[in-house]
């Protein structure tokens, strides 16, 4: 049934900081692997070698540039993908049940099987999270690795999605929100953890973490008793070094 | 119940068997896990106990069944049937290729071997190919490292033993501060991305130095947009700063680098410049106990950065004071290099204050005691948490060599090398200039060379010049054109032989190297140089024998095609004799071995070179009976021995009481063994070894107990680099070898012992005024070079390359989203589509590197974006600079290294119609290949 | 949004032909025999014909019994619901003009609640989406029934009903379209709360995460350029709306009435053209459109 659960037992969902992704895209790669090997329908690509590529992505990433009203421009790095949300407008518009958000941890998923691709859940997401497959005709999505992190065929600490295990920067972060002292939870309140679109009432479980500051016109005057000469010229210098090495018991540390 | 869920199967099975091996779409070399499915590899991931990428994994790794499995991938040796450039092979049996290469190869080898040219890529089995060129006799083999980083690696070798470039790497746990110079992506991809994240992560600091802000410098939070080619400014305006300050670390200077050393200042002495030595050659330094001269490394010696020393008349004085005179001068103020560097005084200074800040007001000390070469014991490591990296942006300059010495000098100045929270040294590194090899070049015909051919010079009797000298080198490296030429000059190969400058050659042999395209300046001319006869109608190069695994754009101007297998279907080695994947604190090896078998008529090019190197008799590769002695490289990996003791691989050697690490002999199940192991072996170094590496006892005997070297190697850093001094003293007439008259200034000019900036080359070969513009490539994270492209997930996300061109070009230029432009250098223009980027260095234009491709190659078909809308800013460099009023082409390459100059390019830009595809357009070539699907729908467990 | 064939010919045709089985469940008129076997022919084949029309943009058709299951939440579900349900009631309805000559009033009445219903239900598929500003609004329902209505009017001869119905339906839409320019600026959604950069500056779509193109880009981002917007709503108002109701206005003849139907349909499907390749969808945001 694509009425979404009142209450989630745990909400999984992935933390992204944007102060950190450097846009590899290892995590969007690494999604596609696994998931055409994986659940579900393998993503397919058309004209795969030819004049238009195009396939199927789960993650994909972003840049976009920012300029400030005062400063130089920043670039940020954006990965995207399903932000599995809490008021998934994708599973209640879904007219075959295919689309729905399980109870035990809110992940949003797409039962294959039952799946006419409508293409009407792409729609409703206001994030470009979903994308119709090709080849299967059915609707594909962010699966949050659900056949990893409970796959008792993995290790222990292999038990995540496969774009947060792969990511170089460790950008991605995988983990329940619905738990306040998880990682998850405590990057995003300290950090000041954001949610896309917020005006949709989505309520996306992912957040992702700003930027920080960057380029903060540091105060000079602070760092200036740093730079005070000792010596404006060699002679001086000299005078200063034999000064400032009589001060070191001969190579003391 | 209204909310009703399908049954999940949630542990499904992942794979039938994990296959652990090495990763190849990048120099990094990653460990992989492969699992495969019905005997088939069905996904890739890192390999969490990997030293290199613990796990982790970037894009062209993850994508690596994409190129298993690539249509292009070639199946059968190949030998040309239509005209070079046409792509028109036939598919020939392995008896023929080798029938066909020995017709070629034996005779020049009886006769002249210099007539084979070997050189070879990007590859990591470099330690073989030389041993093979060696063992053939020609002086005429090197790799990519000439046209890629040299100055990185010569700079830091000849400065302090070791350098950036896979050499070595920030102290991540403890660095507070990390400065990162014109680095796009670098080879160690992974480490430097888990690097930074681990960094950011603590919420230090990260500040970046380059014209474009996007990867690396997108996070950083500080972005230093430089103007290209003008960093050494800037770096020895640091040091002014710094040292004016005082902000130097004295300690450090005095008793690890050779700041105390004495200087001859005598003009009329054949020595002046040089180092003040004793009867054996030890550079001297004033021992403050004494207030005597003494050895830089006797025991107990404290030397003295300050006294000077008047001996038989002639003044020496410490490298420090001549640092001070020149570092001091008003020349290196911030206010004097902020137009040319484009960063505004106070910027400098503020980076200046945050270097001094974060190394001298929070310091890293750890508990850890050691011992140093002078018998020395220090109770603590106490480190600067500065640390810098550096690559190409830098590097491939033509004042390359002495920007990456510059920022050298910075780190040993604030005593951030192998220091906590500086730059730490990998093992088998750090190895000074003077514990390398030096270059040979003495060919005999039907015997092998003389020894290894790169290697490090130390002054001008070191070159390679024939009797009467000319260079002795097809590159002309290690010749008075670029002396320290440590990599050779791959770039130059083929210019130099279509000329018969220096000399004529027969037969050309590379391997994985995309010549004709992205790995050649001036690709156009290059083309027409592996195609242009002589007045017989021979070609001018007579014979290519060239391997790549896929149907590249080279491959169409080679006569015999040995075809190499994937990178999942052979044996390889990434060795300690090699460009080692050790991290600071371990020693590490790996291989490759086939996970998969080839379902195609190809061979590991190594094996290949073992049957071919017996079938010409070549010494170490036939037995003493005449027959092979290497089966294949595996065989080869396994039982060729280096120095006593010391093999390809360092792992699981054979000793008295069974396996041992290091040294032994070989062992028969040395490769079982790291199979069993995931792929690699790696030996942490001990906590007491793990800094100070050059000076620390504890490492240095760890190192001799490794096989790194048969003795204690210490040493100090070079601030003042002698051998440069060398060079420079002929070129003012001093010594038996002199270079020729007309390089004389230009030597002197550039080889200055001490760091030196010296405007682009370029720039005063052209008019600037019409050519304002930089031009610059980058490497995307998601590609590699030229072959990414036939990867069907890669190329969805780098199908074509803009040109980014900043908004104040933009606006003046008028350009509209949508718009082409016209790109022209001194040598060449493209047409070419543009895009604005504001954080951008005003003057720069960029585009990402290698993305563009030859319409026919790489099982691409028919109008690909990659053809049409991508493009190479190759066309636009070329290999020489344009004439001077002498007439003279200068190689466009550092005076000092020969390391290709790539990023000095100037154009101007203006606006273009939009064409039907990027311009110049090549026309098709014919595929050796069949025709790639066109969909896609893989499930490999089905 | 792409003007995909398949969803402009469906809501064009299946907003007709239950248009028009409104006017025949509410009786008028009331044919009967081979009059009325044509009227409900034309009212089944635009109506079946659009439905089966959308379901060619189903990758998976056959599964199409699917969609029945969740009408608690799903409009397309209800759609399909009261569409069947609409057509059952008008077939026994229908059954009973033609073969018995039977007007079975409350059922035709029922009949004609479920078309509109059915319109009513299609129209909600759009207006929902918070997605696609242009269509979450009152104008889309009131436009897709007031078409429905005068065009159904049109076709069942309804002169007198069809002249005013299609003038408040041009009326909605010319309010749509005016509303509809300005709707997606106006909920305050922009690449900067898309991407929640918009505290920190001026956000600008850099590098696309892909060069080619991909579903997304296909499905969602469509531009129109302004004048060629213009032209044709010109074109739309003129076909669908102007010349039928001038040539309704004239004395009735046959041609007349067959010339301001199809100038109608004609009009209509480039006014639903418009519908989708003007609707701009959030997800544009991320690719540095709108
Ligand atoms: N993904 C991927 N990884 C690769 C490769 C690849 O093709 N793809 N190639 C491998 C190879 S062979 C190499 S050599 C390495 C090279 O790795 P990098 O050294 O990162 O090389 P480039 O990508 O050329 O980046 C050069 C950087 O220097 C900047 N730059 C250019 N001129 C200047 C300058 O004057 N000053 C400063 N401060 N910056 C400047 C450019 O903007 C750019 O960011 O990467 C290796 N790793
Ligand atoms: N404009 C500009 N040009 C540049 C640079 C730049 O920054 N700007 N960078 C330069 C630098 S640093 C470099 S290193 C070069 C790199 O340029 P190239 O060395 O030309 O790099 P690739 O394109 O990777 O080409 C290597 C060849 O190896 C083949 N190959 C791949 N795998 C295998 C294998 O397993 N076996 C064999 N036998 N062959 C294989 C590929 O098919 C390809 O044809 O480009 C240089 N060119
Ligand atoms: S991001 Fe899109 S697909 Fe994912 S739950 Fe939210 S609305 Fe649904
Ligand atoms: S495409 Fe599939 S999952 Fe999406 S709404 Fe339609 S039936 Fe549901
Ligand atoms: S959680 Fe899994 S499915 Fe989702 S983006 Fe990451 S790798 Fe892809
Ligand atoms: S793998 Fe990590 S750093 Fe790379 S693009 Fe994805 S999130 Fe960003
Ligand atoms: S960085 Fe990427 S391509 Fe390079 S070796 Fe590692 S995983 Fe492979
Ligand atoms: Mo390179």
């Amino acid at each position: 049934m694509t009425e979404l659960p009142k209450t989630t037992a745990r909400k999984l969902g992935l933390v992204i900081d944007l102060d950190t992704c450097v846009g590899c895209h290892a995590c969007v790669v690494s999604c596609k692997g696994w998931n055409t090997e994986n659940y579900g329908a393998p993503l397919s690509d058309q004209d795969a070698y030819g004049e238009a590529p195009s396939g199927t992505f789960l993650n994909r990433v972003h840049s976009y540039e920012v300029q400030p009203a005062e400063g130089t421009a920043k670039l940020i790095h954006f990965p995207k993908s399903c932000l599995h949300c809490e008021d998934a407008p994708c599973v209640t518009v879904c007219p075959t049940g295919a689309s729905y958000k399980r109870t035990e941890d809110g992940i949003v998923l797409v039962n294959e099987q039952d799946c006419i691709g409508c293409g009407l859940c792409a729609w409703a997401c206001p994030y470009g999270a979903r994308e119709l497959d090709a080849a299967e005709g059915v609707m594909k999505k962010c699966t949050l690795c659900v056949d990893r992190i409970y796959n008792e065929n993995l290790p222990e600490i292999d038990r995540e999605p496969a774009c947060v295990r792969t990511c170089p920067a460790g950008a991605r972060h995988f983990g329940d929100f619905a738990d306040p002292d998880s990682k998850v939870s405590r990057l995003t309140a300290d950090r000041g953890g954001m949610d896309l679109m917020p005006e949709l009432g989505t309520k996306p479980v992912n957040k992702y973490l700003p930027p920080r500051p960057r380029d903060a016109a540091q105060d000079i005057d602070i760092l200036a008793p740093y730079l005070a000469p000792v010596a404006e010229e060699s002679k001086g210098f000299v005078a200063w070094l034999d000064k400032a090495l009589s001060a070191i018991p001969g190579g003391s540390n | 119940m209204t909310h009703r869920q399908p049954h999940l199967d949630t542990s499904p099975k992942v794979s039938d068997e994990v296959r652990k091996t090495t990763c190849y779409m990048c120099a990094c070399r990653c460990g992989i896990n492969v699992h495969m499915k019905a005997g088939k590899v069905a996904y890739i991931e890192g390999n969490r106990d990997h030293p290199v990428n613990k796990g982790v994994l970037c894009a062209k790794g993850s994508a690596g069944i994409m190129q298993v499995n690539a249509p292009s991938r070639l199946r059968a040796p190949l030998k040309r049937v239509g005209p070079r450039g046409s792509g028109q092979f036939e598919e020939i049996s392995w008896d023929e290729a080798y029938d066909i290469a020995e017709s070629w190869l034996r005779p020049i080898r009886e006769t002249a071997p210099e007539k084979l040219a070997f050189f070879t890529g990007r590859d990591q089995s470099q330690s073989f190919t030389s041993l093979w060129a060696q063992s053939f006799g020609t002086p005429n083999y090197a790799a990519h490292g000439g046209f890629c980083s040299v100055n990185m690696a010569t700079a830091g070798i000849y400065t302090m033993g070791g350098a950036f470039w896979e050499f070595g790497q920030p102290d991540w746990d403890h660095t507070k501060l990390f400065i990162l110079f014109g680095v796009a992506e670098d080879h160690d991809s992974n480490p430097i991305k888990m690097g930074i994240g681990k960094v950011k992560g603590r919420g230090d600091k990260v500040i970046g130095v380059n014209p474009i802000r996007t990867g690396y410098n997108a996070v950083a939070d500080d972005w230093y947009g430089i103007t290209p080619g003008t960093d050494g400014l800037l770096i020895l305006s640091l040091i002014h700063c710094l040292m004016k300050a005082g902000k130097i670390d004295l300690d450090y200077l005095a008793q690890f680098t050779n700041a105390p050393c004495l200087v001859n200042e005598d003009p009329a002495s054949p020595q002046q410049g040089l180092l003040l030595r004793d009867e054996e050659g030890n550079p001297m330094v004033i021992d403050r106990r004494s207030g005597k001269p003494a050895r830089w490394d006797g025991d107990g010696v404290e030397p003295d950065l300050t006294a000077t020393l008047r001996q038989k008349g002639v003044t020496h004085r410490p490298v420090l004071h001549h640092m001070a005179d020149r570092y001091l001068s008003d020349d290196y103020a911030p206010e004097a290099v902020a137009e040319a560097t484009g960063i505004p005084a106070a910027r400098i200074r503020q980076l200046a204050a945050e270097i001094a800040k974060t190394a001298f007001d929070a310091p890293v000390v750890l508990d850890r005691e050691w011992t140093d070469f002078r018998g020395k014991t220090h109770k603590s490591m106490v480190g600067r948490p500065v640390s810098f990296h550096a690559m190409r942006g830098i590097s491939a300059h033509s004042n390359g060599f002495q920007t990456c010495r510059a920022l050298h000098t910075l780190q040993i100045l604030i005593g951030a090398v192998e220091t906590p929270g500086g730059m730490r040294f990998k093992p088998p590194y750090p190895k000074p200039a003077t514990a390398h090899p030096k270059p040979h070049c003495k060919v005999t015909p039907g015997a092998p060379l003389n020894g290894p051919h790169l290697g490090f010079v130390h002054g001008p009797e070191d070159l390679c010049l024939k009797d009467d000298g000319t260079p002795a080198r097809i590159d002309k490296a290690f010749s008075w054109e670029n002396p320290m030429s440590a990599h050779g000059l791959m770039h130059m190969v083929i210019s130099n032989a279509h000329a018969g400058d220096p000399y004529r050659i027969d037969t050309l042999f590379m391997y994985m190297a995309n010549m004709s395209w992205n790995s050649s300046m001036n690709t156009s001319g290059t083309m027409k140089m592996l195609t242009d006869v002589d007045d017989n109608g021979d070609y001018l190069i007579p014979h290519i024998i060239y391997s790549d695994a896929y149907s590249s754009e080279m491959v169409a101007y080679a006569d015999l095609i040995l075809p190499d297998t994937t990178y999942l279907e052979r044996h390889d080695c990434i060795s300690l004799l090699d460009r080692p994947i050790c991290e600071a604190d371990a020693v590490a090896d790996a291989i490759r071995w086939p996970v998969i078998e080839p379902d195609r008529n190809v061979k590991g090019f190594q094996s290949a070179l073992c049957d071919l190197g017996a079938r010409l008799g070549l010494p170490g590769f036939v037995n003493e009976d005449g027959s092979q002695k290497y089966a294949d490289y595996a065989d080869y990996i396994t039982n060729h021995i280096r120095r006593p003791g010391i093999g390809p691989l360092a792992g699981w050697r054979m000793g008295d009481k069974g396996t041992q690490h290091g040294r032994g002999d070989p062992n028969a199940a040395q490769i079982d063994s790291y199979i069993a192991n995931g792929g690699f072996w790696v030996e942490h170094v001990p906590e007491g070894a793990a800094y100070y590496k050059p000076f620390n006892r504890a490492y240095q005997n760890w190192a001799v107990q490794m096989g790194f070297y048969d003795s204690p190697q210490p040493y100090i850093f070079q601030l003042y680099a002698e051998p440069l001094r060398r060079f420079q003293l002929a070129a003012e007439g001093e010594g038996r070898i002199q270079p020729p008259d007309h390089l004389r200034d230009r030597i002197i000019a550039t080889m200055d012992p001490l760091p030196i900036w010296y405007a682009p080359i370029e720039d005063s070969h052209i008019d600037t005024g019409e050519f304002p513009v930089h031009a610059l490539t980058q490497r995307p994270m998601a590609m590699y070079h030229s072959w990414g492209s036939q990867n069907a997930w890669l190329r969805q996300i780098h199908g074509m390359n803009p040109l980014y061109v900043p908004t104040k070009i933009w606006r003046e230029t008028g350009f509209k989203p949508g718009d082409w432009a016209r790109v022209s250098s001194t040598h060449g223009e493209i047409v070419v589509p543009v895009v604005e980027m504001a954080a951008l260095n005003d003057n720069t234009v960029w585009t990402w590197n290698a993305i563009g491709k030859r319409k026919g190659a790489w099982a691409l078909k028919g109008n690909t974006p990659e053809a049409t809308k991508g493009f190479l800013l190759n066309h636009l460099i070329h290999e020489l600079l344009p004439a001077k009023e002498d007439g003279m082409r200068w190689a466009n390459s550092d005076p000092i290294t020969g390391q290709a100059a790539w990023f000095d390019l100037r154009v101007k830009i203006e606006k273009a119609a939009k064409p039907g595809a990027t311009q110049p357009h090549h026309p098709e070539i014919g595929s050796p290949v069949p025709a790639a699907p066109a969909n896609l729908t893989w499930k490999v467990g089905e | 949004m792409h003007p995909a064939p398949s969803v402009i010919l469906f809501t064009t045709f299946s907003g007709l032909g239950f248009g028009l089985l409104f006017w025949l469940g509410i009786g008028m008129p009331g044919p009967t025999g081979w009059v009325a076997f044509t009227f409900f022919a034309i009212a089944y084949l635009m109506a079946v014909g659009g439905l089966l029309a959308s379901t060619f943009h189903l990758g998976h058709p056959e599964r199409a019994i699917k969609a029945f299951s969740q009408w608690k939440t799903s409009w397309l579900s209800r759609e399909a619901w009261v569409s069947v349900a609409a057509l059952l009631v008008m077939v026994v309805y229908g059954a009973g003009l033609v073969f018995w000559g039977q007007a079975t009033v409350p059922l035709g009445l029922i009949g004609a609640a479920l078309s509109l219903l059915t319109v009513a239900t299609t129209s909600m598929i759009y207006t929902q989406l918070k997605t696609v500003p242009r269509w979450n609004h009152w104008s889309t329902p009131a436009l897709f029934l007031s078409l429905s209505l005068g065009g159904g009017a049109l076709l069942a001869g309804q002169v007198r009903f069809a002249l005013p119905l299609l003038s408040v339906a041009a009326t909605v839409q010319i309010i749509a379209w005016m509303t509809g320019d300005g709707r997606f600026r106006g909920r305050g959604t922009d690449i900067g709360t898309a991407t929640g950069l918009g505290t920190l500056g001026r956000v600008k779509a850099f590098e696309p995460p892909h060069t080619g193109t991909n579903y997304l880009l296909r499905e969602f981002v469509h531009v129109v350029g302004r004048r060629h917007s213009m032209k044709l709503r010109l074109l739309s108002l003129l076909l669908g709306y102007g010349l039928p109701i001038l040539l309704l206005m004239l004395p009735f003849s046959h041609i007349y009435a067959g010339l301001a139907v199809v100038a109608h349909v004609a009009g209509i499907l480039a006014s639903r053209w418009l519908f989708f390749a003007e609707a701009e969808h959030v997800v544009g945001l991320y690719y540095g459109r709108q």
